[in-house]
């Protein structure tokens, strides 16, 4: 459903950013799109919805090049943008406004979901709301758009906790198997039981993307008391218990994904995990 | 559900949906949670939930009536007290016999506490 292969793109003619970019994404999954500041996230999430384009090699997007904006895609995407467009509107005149564009808008949804986030006053213009309740408008409004593709830029960032469950909850439940969800974020904690598959981009790289399944089948998440004894430690880092410690899984046996974890490692030992997941190379 | 045990996500969701058959809150005729519902209620992807089934499944605990749903095995009780003794013997004792040992605890002394 989403293809970029080969891709090369920078903001600068001088510096490319992606140089030579393959991805894949399939339907049926919500993948975790996880990197530093300044790895490319944003920049990779607005290629795929057509609001940059790629310099060299192919983009397909639902069959379509992103590049050409033809409405039959962009019907298809929902874009909750990190910094959120906020026009001076009522939210009653903001979904006046762009809900045609989405044919399977449902009004219904849409306010049943501002019902579910407690938005205390959904009456207020759009720019006068305070940060959390832009976004949940506008999560919201994303979600109601019922499209293929649902791309959220740290969707959780200011959010209430309540609202944070809410959200788990009504993500699990939009989930379908024909739908693509990305969520870029660094608040993995928010989010790792939504997630299941991750990918992770580095300097303009995609470092790893696999399922949380396949992940960990091969690594293992565990405290142990201490690791003087312990092999093949990929990270380690000091914990209550002792150390938490990802280790090539050499069992049947799995652990609990830990994202937090598995990036450090991953950001520690490329080479090595790469070398894991991909043996031929 | 608290999902900061080392146990995979998908495994706990087993236990849990096993819990739920031993308290006879899942019941034998009746259809278990979709995997969407139980996914939205646990907020967790319903891909996990789902591999929780095929799990519970491939242990006959579960029973997949094609386009119906899930439902409970009719000795699904007997098949959980089997795994579930599995990982006692496997994973959950030897746990114990590590810390009777770092405890110099002996096998007397647990028999004494008649539990």
């Amino acid at each position: 459903m989403i293809q970029l292969e080969n891709i090369d793109f920078g903001y600068s003619k001088k510096r490319l950013l992606f140089e030579n970019l393959t991805l894949e994404l399939s339907r049926g999954h919500i993948y975790g799109l996880l990197g530093k500041n300044g790895a490319g996230k944003t920049t990779l999430l607005k290629l795929i919805s057509g609001l940059r384009f790629i310099q060299n090699g192919s983009a397909t997007v639902l069959n379509e090049n992103p590049a050409l904006r033809k409405p039959q895609m962009l019907q298809e995407i929902s874009f909750l943008p990190e910094e959120l467009y906020t026009p001076a509107l009522k939210v009653n005149d903001f979904v006046r406004a762009y809900a045609p564009f989405y044919p399977n808008f449902s009004h219904e949804q849409f306010q049943n979901y501002l019902t579910v986030f407690e938005h205390p006053d959904p009456k207020l213009k759009i720019d006068k709301m305070s940060s959390g309740e832009k976004k949940k408008v506008l999560i919201a409004f994303a979600l109601a758009c019922n499209s293929k593709i649902l791309i959220m830029d740290e969707p959780t960032n200011a959010l209430d906790i309540p609202s944070k469950a809410m959200f788990r909850k009504v993500m699990a439940s939009v989930a379908t198997e024909e739908r693509i969800v990305i969520i870029s974020t660094h608040q993995v904690r928010d989010l790792h039981s939504l997630i299941d598959s991750i990918i992770i981009l580095d300097s303009g790289k995609i470092i790893l993307n696999e399922s949380a399944e396949k992940i960990t089948e091969k690594l293992t998440f565990e405290a142990l008391e201490d690791t003087a004894n312990a092999t093949d430690i990929l990270y380690e880092e000091d914990s209550v218990r002792g150390k938490s410690v990802v280790r090539e899984n050499t069992t049947q046996k799995e652990t609990k994904l830990d994202i937090e974890l598995l990036f450090n490692a991953v950001m520690l030992n490329k080479a090595k995990i790469q070398q894991l997941f991909n043996p031929k190379k | 559900m608290d999902f900061r045990e080392t146990q995979p996500i998908y495994m706990q969701i087993a236990d849990w949906a096993c819990e739920q058959i031993l308290l006879d809150k899942w019941t034998l005729d009746e259809r278990a949670p979709s995997v969407r519902e139980l996914g939205a209620r646990l907020e967790v992807n319903p891909n996990t939930v789902a591999r929780s089934y095929d799990f519970l499944e491939n242990k006959e605990i579960l029973v997949n009536k094609r386009g119906v749903g899930f439902f409970v095995a009719s000795n699904a009780a007997d098949k959980i007290r089997e795994f579930r003794k599995e990982r006692f013997f496997e994973e959950e004792l030897p746990v114990v016999f590590k810390t009777m040992k770092l405890l110099g605890i002996g096998m007397e002394e647990v028999v004494k506490m008649n539990f």
